[in-house]
C-alpha cells in the first residue's frame, strides 16, 4: 500500500439525458414477468422481482451475475415489457408543451422557415456569450409557437391539446374531444426532427422526446428496494417492490387480454389502472390521484418522495451524513480549563482515535501506546501495517511483539490524548463561532467540560444541552483546525467587531467586588488570589502601610495588564448623571487604565463582559494579539472567581423586602394611579377625552391608560430603589450587568406592572370582559391586566391568570421565531455560502462572476473595523497626543 | 425614439435621487477596465438593453457602463454592468 499515488480527477462536463428503450434492455440482466417474489421454500422466484441475478442483500450469497458477495456487488437493472406504452408522469408537462409546439400531421416546429433560422442565430450567439439568458429565449420561441394556429410547413389545422392531470390529453378536433392515447402521442413525438428540437432547447442525441413515453419500465435491483426481515421471522418487502409487484400484477393482466381478444373497454381500463400503477411508482404525491396506499393506511414512500424534502437524499443522506470519529454529551462548565480547552471523558477519548504515523523520532513513545493497548488510556486501538492489514489490539494477548515490531511505515491509530486538536459545535451553528478548535484535555466522568466564557458563541447554557466532537483525522486538517479555527482566533465577532466571549456572570460580580474601592486585601489573601490566576513573579508594594500591610484590589488587577496599555470608559453601573467628573466619580464609575495600572473605576460588563465592542476585551486583543487576550481571559477570569470565593456572595429574601414607610408610599402612589385610571375612564365614557391627533378614541384611551399605569410602575420602582443600595446583592448583580435588571428588582419588591398580549392590554375572555369576575365593559385597570401586586407579597389569582397569559404569549413566539429565522438562515446561507474574497478584492461566486467589486464597498474587514468604521480618528489622534507627552 | 424622450429638457431619469450617476465607456475604456479587473464581459454583473437607464444612454449589447453611487460604507463606490440583450 506504500505505492498508492491518489489521482485526483476533475470533473469536466455532466449530461442529463433519457434513457432510451434500447439502453434499458440492453443493460438489463432479467425480464420481469411475475408478480410473485418469493417460492414455499423461501427461495426467490426466477423471473420474478426479487430474482438472484439484479443483486443479492444477504451477505453470504454470491450475485448469480457478477460472482459478487454483498459488499462488491453493484447490484444490476432488470426491466419490464409494457404490453402498452404508459406517458412517464415527470414528463407530462413537457409532452404537453411539445405537443402544442409541433404539428399534428408533419411533425415539424410550427415557425416559419425564416424564423427558424433566425432563432438558430441567436441560439448560436447566446451560448457563446451568455448562456443564462437561454432559458429566457426558449421559454420566448416556445410561448411564439403556441399562438400559432396553422402549421407553416404543411398548413394543417392544428387543434387544442388540453391536460388533464395527471397524464390525460385531450385533443378538441372538428369531430368532438377526443382522447389521445400514449401510442398516438409517442407516434407524434417520433415525427419531430433532431433540428426542431434544438430550437425548444431540448438535446436530440440525449433526451429524443418520443423517450418520454415508456414501453419498457427498467427495474431497480434489489439493493435499490432491500427487504426487512422484522423479529417474528416475517419478510417485509419494500414500498417499492409492493408498486412493482403491482405494476407486473396489471401488466400480465393486460398481456392476457390482448392476447385473449377482449372488448376494447376491459383493455382500456387495464390499461389506464397501468399508468396510474406506473404514475404512483414515480411519484407518489402528485396531484390529481389518489395516492397508493399500504394495507394499514399510510401512503407509500415511491421514488420522487425518497429524494425531496427535508428527510430526502439531498438533504438528509448528502449535504449532511453522519461520520465516522464523532462524539456527543450533555455539557457542563469548568471555570478550571483554559478557554480553548474542552474536556474530554476519558471514556470518549478511549474510542476516538488519530492516525499517527510511526517516524524515528516517535517510535518510542508509540511503542509505549501500543503497549498500554485499548483498554488503558493513553493507548492504542489499531495498527495499520505498511501492506495495509489492520491488527485489532483489543485481541492478541501479546502487545509487546507488536511493539517491537514498530518501524517506520506503520501507522498507529492512538487514543485522543491531552493537547491533541479536537473541532467542538453546538447546533443550530447559525454563525462561524459555532464550530470552533479546542485542545483537548481528558478528565474523569461523563460529560464535556466546556469553560464558561466561551459559552455566548455557542449559545450553550448548562440545562442538558448537548453538543458534538469530531476529530481530525490528517495532519493538514489538524493544523487548519489549529490555525484558523481555535477558539482564541475566533474571539472578534465579523458581525460588528467587537469580542463575542467575555465574562458572564458570577466573574463580572467577583471582578466588581475585587476593583471597588473599599477592597482591601492582607498578604495572605493576595497570595491566595494571585496563585489562583497563576502569576509567579514579585508582588507590588502595598497600598496601605501603618498599622498592616494591605494591598487594593485595582493594585493586584493591575499586575495583569500589560505596562503600555492605556484605556478610559464608562462603567455599567455609570448612573448617567448630567455632568460626568471622569476620574473623579463619586461612584468610581469611570474605569482609567494609564500605563498598565488600573487608577480609577471598576470593572463590570462594560468593561470585561461579552459581546461589549470598545471594551478593555477589544483593546487587549486588538493591541496585543490572540494569545494575550487568552491568557488574559485565563489568568485574570480565574483571579475574579477566586476573589468571589474568598469573599462570598449570595442573594436573600430581605434583598427584596423594603421598610414599612416605603411600601406605604407605594401603596399611596398605587391608590392615586387607580384614581388617575378612573378619570380617565370617566372622561373617556362622558366624551370628554381629547383624541390624539390621527387616532381614534378607543386607541388615545388605551394610549393614555398604559402610559399612566406604566408610570405608576416605574415610579414604585424609583422609590424602592432608593432604599435597596448597593449593598444589596440583588442590585449589585443589576447594576454590575452580571444578571439581572432594575426592572427584576422593581417587579420583585414593589410593583409587577401591565401584562400585555401582543402589546396590548388583556383583552380577550369572556364578553365584553376579560374575567366573570369583572362587570361587563370594565376596562379599568386590574380588568384589563395590571397586575398591583409584587412577586415578594404574592399575586392574588385574578393577576396570577393575566400573568400566566402574558407569559404564555412569551414562550410561544421564541418557538415559533426559532423556526421562522431557521428558514431565513438556511435560505440566505445557500444563496451566499459558495461567495469568497478573491485575491483581488472582488467578490465573486463559484463560477468566477462578480458580485462586489470590493468587499463591502469599502474593503474594510468587519471583525478588524472599529464598530463598523474603517478607522477611529479619535483614538489615533488621542495616541499621538499621549506620546508627545 | 425613446432615448431622446428621456433625455429632454422635461423629465430625465439620472434626475431623480434614486438614480445614480450612469456613464457608457467606449470601447477602448471598456477594454482597459476589463483587463484592469481581469475578467471576461460575461463575468461582470448584468443590465439588460430595455433598462430605463441603458436606454436613455442609448447602450447596445456588448456595451460597459460604469455606474458611481453613494454607498453607506465608502462614501462612493463605482461598479460596471455589462448590457445584455432582454
Amino acid at each position: 500500500m506504500e505505492s498508492i499515488i491518489e489521482t485526483y480527477k476533475k470533473i469536466k462536463s455532466i449530461q442529463f439525458g433519457l434513457l432510451s428503450p434500447d439502453v434499458i434492455r440492453k443493460m438489463s440482466v432479467a425480464i420481469i414477468s411475475t408478480p410473485d417474489t418469493y417460492d414455499e421454500d423461501g427461495w426467490p422466484i426466477d423471473g420474478g422481482l426479487m430474482d438472484r441475478r439484479l443483486g443479492t442483500i444477504e451477505p453470504s450469497q454470491k450475485c448469480a451475475t457478477c460472482g459478487n458477495r454483498m459488499g462488491e456487488c453493484p447490484g444490476h437493472f432488470g426491466h419490464i415489457e409494457l404490453a402498452r406504452p404508459v406517458i412517464h408522469v415527470g414528463f407530462a408537462k413537457i409532452i404537453h408543451q411539445l405537443l402544442r409546439a409541433t404539428c399534428r400531421r408533419c411533425g415539424r416546429i410550427l415557425l416559419t422557415q425564416e424564423e427558424i433560422s433566425n432563432y438558430k442565430r441567436i441560439i448560436n450567439e447566446y451560448s457563446k456569450r451568455w448562456p443564462e439568458l437561454l432559458n429566457d429565449l426558449y421559454t420566448k420561441i416556445l410561448s411564439k409557437c403556441l399562438k400559432t394556429k396553422e402549421c407553416p410547413h404543411c398548413n394543417e389545422v392544428q387543434y387544442k391539446v388540453k391536460l388533464e392531470k395527471p397524464t390525460t390529453y385531450y385533443e378538441e378536433t372538428k369531430e368532438g374531444v377526443i382522447r389521445l392515447s400514449p401510442i398516438e402521442i409517442r407516434a407524434r413525438l417520433e415525427r419531430i426532427p433532431d433540428e426542431d428540437l434544438t430550437l425548444l432547447g431540448i438535446d436530440p442525441k440525449n433526451s429524443r422526446p418520443e423517450w418520454m413515453v415508456l414501453t419498457v419500465l427498467p427495474v431497480p435491483p434489489i439493493a435499490v428496494r432491500p427487504s426487512i426481515t422484522l423479529e417474528s421471522g416475517v419478510r417485509s418487502e419494500d414500498d417499492l417492490t409492493h408498486k412493482l409487484v403491482d405494476i407486473v400484477r396489471i401488466n400480465e393482466r393486460l398481456k392476457e387480454n390482448i392476447d385473449a381478444g377482449a372488448p376494447q373497454l376491459i383493455i382500456e381500463d387495464l390499461w389506464e389502472l397501468l399508468q396510474y400503477h406506473v404514475n404512483t411508482y414515480f411519484d407518489n404525491e402528485v396531484s390529481g390521484i389518489p395516492p397508493a396506499r399500504h394495507r394499514s393506511g399510510r401512503p407509500l414512500r415511491t421514488l420522487t418522495q425518497r429524494l425531496k424534502g427535508k428527510e430526502g437524499r439531498f438533504r438528509s443522506n448528502l449535504s449532511g451524513k453522519r461520520v465516522d470519529f464523532s462524539a456527543r454529551t450533555v455539557i457542563s462548565p469548568d471555570p478550571n480549563i483554559s478557554i480553548n480547552e474542552v474536556g474530554v471523558p476519558e471514556k470518549i477519548a478511549k474510542i476516538l482515535t488519530v492516525p499517527e504515523r510511526v517516524t524515528p523520532w516517535n517510535i518510542e513513545e508509540l511503542r509505549k501506546l501500543v503497549l498500554n493497548g485499548p483498554f488503558k488510556h493513553p493507548g492504542a486501538n489499531y495498527i495499520i501495517r505498511p501492506d495495509g492489514r489492520r491488527i485489532d489490539l483489543r485481541y492478541p494477548k501479546d502487545l509487546s511483539t507488536i511493539a517491537n515490531n514498530l518501524a517506520p511505515g506503520y501507522i498507529v491509530e492512538r487514543h485522543i490524548r491531552d493537547g491533541d486538536i479536537v473541532i467542538f459545535n453546538r447546533q443550530p451553528s447559525l454563525h462561524r463561532m459555532s464550530i470552533m478548535a479546542h485542545k483537548v484535555k481528558v478528565l474523569p466522568y461523563k460529560t464535556f467540560r466546556l469553560n464558561l466564557c466561551v459559552c455566548p458563541p455557542y449559545n450553550a447554557d448548562f440545562d442538558g444541552d448537548e453538543m458534538n466532537l469530531h476529530v481530525p483525522q490528517s495532519e493538514e486538517a489538524r493544523a487548519e483546525a489549529a490555525i484558523l479555527m481555535l477558539v482564541q482566533e475566533q474571539i472578534l465577532s465579523p458581525r460588528y467587531g467587537g469580542p463575542i466571549m467575555g465574562a458572564l456572570q458570577d466573574y463580572i460580580t467577583g471582578a466588581y467586588m475585587l476593583t471597588r474601592k473599599e477592597t482591601l486585601l492582607s498578604k495572605e489573601e493576595v497570595c491566595k488570589l494571585l496563585y489562583a490566576a497563576g502569576y509567579d513573579g514579585p508582588l507590588p508594594p502595598p497600598i496601605i502601610r501603618e498599622p498592616k500591610e494591605m494591598w487594593s484590589g485595582k493594585q493586584i488587577v493591575s499586575i495583569f495588564l500589560p505596562p503600555d496599555l492605556n484605556f478610559e470608559k464608562k462603567a455599567n453601573i455609570c448612573n448617567k448623571c448630567d455632568e460626568c467628573k471622569k476620574e473623579k466619580c463619586p461612584y468610581d464609575a469611570y474605569v482609567v487604565i494609564r500605563k498598565g495600572k488600573l487608577i480609577s473605576g471598576v470593572f463590570d460588563k462594560k468593561i470585561i463582559g461579552a459581546g461589549q465592542p470598545e471594551s478593555l476585551l477589544h483593546e487587549i486583543i486588538k493591541k496585543y494579539g490572540s494569545e494575550a487576550a487568552k491568557k488574559f481571559m485565563d489568568q485574570v477570569f480565574k483571579l475574579f472567581l477566586a476573589y468571589i470565593d474568598m469573599h462570598g456572595f449570595t442573594i436573600k429574601m430581605d434583598d427584596q423586602s423594603i421598610p414599612i414607610e416605603t411600601r406605604e408610599v407605594i401603596k399611596g402612589v398605587l391608590k392615586k394611579t387607580e384614581e388617575d385610571t378612573k378619570e380617565i375612564i370617566r372622561a373617556y365614557k362622558e366624551g370628554e377625552l381629547q383624541r390624539l391627533p390621527g387616532r381614534t378614541l378607543e386607541e388615545t384611551f388605551e394610549m393614555k391608560m398604559m402610559e399612566v399605569l406604566s408610570n405608576a410602575r416605574d415610579t414604585a420602582g424609583k422609590i424602592a430603589a432608593e432604599y435597596l443600595g448597593l449593598d444589596n446583592s440583588a442590585v449589585i448583580m443589576a447594576k454590575t450587568g452580571a444578571r439581572g435588571n432594575i426592572l427584576n428588582l422593581t417587579q420583585m419588591a414593589a410593583v409587577i406592572g401591565q401584562q400585555s398580549v401582543r402589546g396590548e392590554r388583556i383583552t380577550r375572555g369572556y364578553n365584553n370582559r376579560t374575567l366573570p369576575h369583572f362587570k361587563w365593559g370594565d376596562i379599568g385597570a386590574a380588568a384589563k391586566g395590571f397586575v398591583y401586586s409584587s412577586y415578594k407579597t404574592g399575586l392574588n389569582p385574578l393577576e396570577f391568570f393575566f400573568h400566566s397569559m402574558g407569559g404564555r404569549e412569551g414562550l410561544v413566539d421564541t418557538a415559533v421565531r426559532t423556526s421562522q429565522s431557521g428558514y431565513m438562515q438556511r435560505r440566505l446561507m445557500n444563496a451566499l455560502q459558495d461567495l469568497k474574497v478573491e485575491y483581488d478584492g472582488t467578490v465573486r461566486n463559484a463560477s468566477g462572476k462578480i458580485i462586489q467589486f470590493i468587499y463591502g464597498e469599502d474593503g474594510v474587514h468587519p471583525a478588524k473595523s472599529y464598530h463598523g468604521k474603517a478607522i477611529d480618528v479619535d483614538k489615533i489622534i488621542k495616541e499621538v497626543l499621549m506620546e508627545e507627552g | 425614439m425613446f432615448g431622446d424622450m428621456e433625455m429632454s429638457k422635461k423629465f430625465s431619469i439620472f434626475d431623480h435621487v434614486l438614480v445614480p450617476q450612469h456613464i457608457l465607456l467606449s470601447k477602448k475604456e471598456a477594454e482597459e477596465v476589463l483587463k484592469q479587473l481581469g475578467v471576461k464581459p460575461h463575468q461582470l454583473p448584468y443590465i439588460r438593453v430595455s433598462d430605463p437607464a441603458a436606454r436613455a444612454l442609448g447602450a447596445k449589447r456588448g456595451d460597459i457602463i460604469k455606474i458611481i453611487r453613494k454607498s453607506p460604507t465608502a462614501g462612493t463606490t463605482i461598479v460596471y454592468r455589462y448590457v445584455v440583450p432582454g
